[in-house]
Formats: C-alpha cells, structure tokens, sequence
C-alpha cells in the first residue's frame, strides 16, 4: 500500500506517523485533525475477503472513506487504519472473528485525506457450510458519549 | 393439499385484494393449487413459521434468515427498486431537530414490524439510547404512531418511510420528520418452502411478469415495480447485513 502523499491532505497542518500492520508492512501515515461527521441515518457497508481485502464498499464508505471504489477494491482493509486507534483493538477484531462470533468497537477512521470519522462498528465472519468465506462490517453513528469515552481509553491501550 | 401462501404482515391493508389477484394469476400461471393463509401480525407469522404451515411467502428482511437458514426455504424473486427505509418523526408541536437532543425513558410508538423498528433503534443509538432506554408504545398500524404522536402519547415513533410519504397532508402537518435512514439495501423477498418443488417454475413465472403488461399491471397493483431473480448468495448477504444490525451488535 502507498505512503500518504501530502498533496492528497485537506490541511496543510498535518502530523506524521508510520504504522506496521500485522502482515509486516508499514505505512507512512500523515493525518489531520479536521473530522468528518457520519451522515444522518446511513450504514457504511463493506466486505472482505479471508485476508481482509475489501472485496465490495458501498456508496457511505466510498464517500466517508475519500477514497473511489476503484481505489478501495482489492486493498487491506487497514487502509483506513488511523494512528489513534490501538493495534490490541484489531487483534482483538480479528481473533473474535475468526472463532465465527460477531465483533463491535468504536472506531477512529482515516480518510485519505488525512482526516477522520468515528464509527461503531460490526464485523461478522460471512459462514456457508459450516466455514468462513468473507467477512462483513457494517458502521454506523456512533454515540458521542461512548465516543468521548474511547478518546479517553485508547490512548493508555498502547 | 393447496401449497400455503403468505405475505408478511407489513402490507398496506389496501393491497389485500391485489394479493388474492396475484395469486389467482399465479395459479393459473404455474397450474398449481394455492390458498392464500393471511396472518393478523408478526406474532402470528412466527408462529406459522414455526409451524412449518408455510410454503411461499413474501417475506420482511428480518424473517429471512429463519426460513432460509432453519426453515431451508430459497430465494425466488426480489422486488426492484423498493427498499424499506424508516423515519423517525415527533409532534410538529414539540419539533426534535437532532436526534442526539433525545434522553433515555422517552415514549416510542412503534408497530411490530421488525426491519423498521430495528432500523429505527440504530438511529437513537448517537443519543446513546438503547432498546433498554426507551417506553415502547406498540401500534396496529403506522396511522396509529401518528396519532399517538398527535396525541402526545408518545414522544417519537418509528415509521415506514413509504408509510409516512403516503399519510394525507392533514396527518403529515401535525407531524415533524426527525431523521430518515437511507440505507438502500434492505428488502422484503419472495421465498418458497423446501415442499414447494416447482422453484424453478416458479420463478420463471415471476419474472415473467415484468414482460407482460397485464400481469405487469397486477404486480404494479402491490407497489412493487418488477421482480427480479434473487439468488442464495443475496440472501445470505442480507442475513448477514441484518445480524450485524441485530439489537445485541
């Protein structure tokens, strides 16, 4: 996956970080603090494949992401990865997941514009036949109250 | 032994007739007995389906994953272009502009109809109101949200958008729209029971509709514009979208 580029950032007040994701590879990360509100009475929907490669967005999450669909279909998931959110939270998602049970969390996303969105979170392991053939997350608004919470509670999860 | 045939107790009461007319046609079509089996509300659905007493059905999203997963009935037909949104509305008197303005404890006047109500439980979620936090006021119909609204028996109440589009102007002017979902994926379907063998046949005469302008004309008569094939996979995707919006996600 490419670094971020400066040019594609709303702002030109940005902050860097690099990310490792728990496939090896890293990510230069240059984020904002300008949020995007989720829109009223949508769900950002998306699928991915056995390795979290995103196999199907809708409409919200190409418009939420910042990314176009071509931009999004066949990268990891953890391209909205923002580097707020704890590595424990995802190893957390994943390992849920694969036992078939369903996962949800409050999540801080990453824009491809360096800004961000927080979101609650489904992830349910798609089952036929008794196996894990994809997966499916489904955000929504999320609480303000619960939100405040994790902004609190994230940090100290490092 | 006629094959049972029910629709999902949703419909607007108005299209009772169309549906004896479906069948009718449908009868003829496929040259197969069917008694239409209408249920008083989804009580009573859950109990036929249960039962096992059903054969064909058009089903809510909600009870798509029982008959498909426990009941191993098969997708037939979806309708194009009609999707199930729901709105939020209050008393015009005592207009909410933001959801999130909403506390625990507040009165919600709700039908049975599941899709709507689970739909309509995710919007308060931003005001950190769960299904715990709120006094359900249960409604026969849609008519009767609005008038516990008018009324002042309740505080908000959940609402089939298409319902709410359709209320007569005198309704809609006492009625302030909080919130609408626009979700586009949830979807009411056809299904047909493991004992019903002629699927195929069936289906075959469904999406014949869409070509022939008399039975075109029947099908337009449910408010449905056309059907198209819906396969396994579809189905499953919308189980799956319905579990991730399920109460205790």
């Amino acid at each position: 996956m490419q670094d971020m580029k400066p040019e594609d950032l709303a702002s030109d007040v940005y902050q860097q970080a690099s990310l490792t994701f728990y496939d090896g590879s890293t990510r230069q990360i240059l984020y904002t603090d300008i949020e995007t509100r989720f829109p009223e009475g949508c769900l950002i929907v998306s699928r991915t494949d056995l390795d979290g490669f995103i196999t199907h967005v809708n409409k919200s999450f190409v418009l939420m992401s910042g990314f176009s669909e071509t931009e999004l279909i066949g990268q990891p998931h953890y391209i909205l990865r923002h580097p707020f959110m704890p590595p424990a939270a995802f190893a957390g998602l994943w390992e849920t997941i694969q036992k078939k049970q369903k996962w949800h969390g409050y999540v801080k996303n990453l824009r491809k514009d360096g800004g961000y969105y927080w979101v609650y979170a489904t992830v349910i392991p798609n089952i036929r036949d008794g196996k894990i053939v994809s997966y499916t997350s489904v955000r929504r608004k999320p609480s303000a109250k619960k939100v405040a919470e994790c902004i609190e509670l994230y940090p100290t999860l490092f | 032994m006629p094959f049972n045939m029910t629709i999902s107790p949703d419909f607007k009461p108005e299209l009772i007739s169309g549906w004896y007319i479906f069948n009718t046609w449908l009868q003829k079509k496929i040259d197969t007995h069917i008694h239409i089996d209408l249920v008083n509300d989804f009580s009573e659905l859950a109990d036929a389906i249960n039962n096992n007493s059903i054969d064909l059905i058009y089903a809510n999203p909600c009870d798509i994953a029982k008959l498909v997963r426990e009941k191993e009935f098969t997708p037939i037909v979806q309708p194009v272009g009609t999707q199930d949104e729901t709105i939020i509305v209050c008393n015009a008197q005592h207009p909410v502009d933001d959801i999130e303005t909403l506390s625990s404890g507040i009165k919600v006047a709700m039908t049975d109809v599941p899709d709507v109500n689970t739909i309509g439980l995710i919007m308060l979620e931003p005001a950190d109101i769960s299904p715990a936090d709120i006094e359900p006021v249960i409604c026969r119909n849609y008519i009767t949200v609005a008038k516990k609204l008018i009324n002042g028996e309740a505080d908000i109440g959940f609402l089939l958008a298409d319902a709410y589009d359709e209320f007569s102007n005198l309704v809609k002017k006492q009625l302030h729209s909080i919130i609408s979902s626009k979700i586009h994926v949830l979807h009411h379907a056809f299904l047909a029971g493991p004992a019903f063998n002629e699927q195929q046949k069936l289906q075959q005469a469904l999406l014949f509709m869409n070509d022939d302008p008399a039975a075109l004309q029947i099908l337009n008569s449910l408010e449905i514009d056309k059907w198209q094939a819906m396969d396994r996979e579809e189905a499953e995707f919308l189980i799956d979208l319905m579990e991730t919006l399920s109460p205790e996600s």
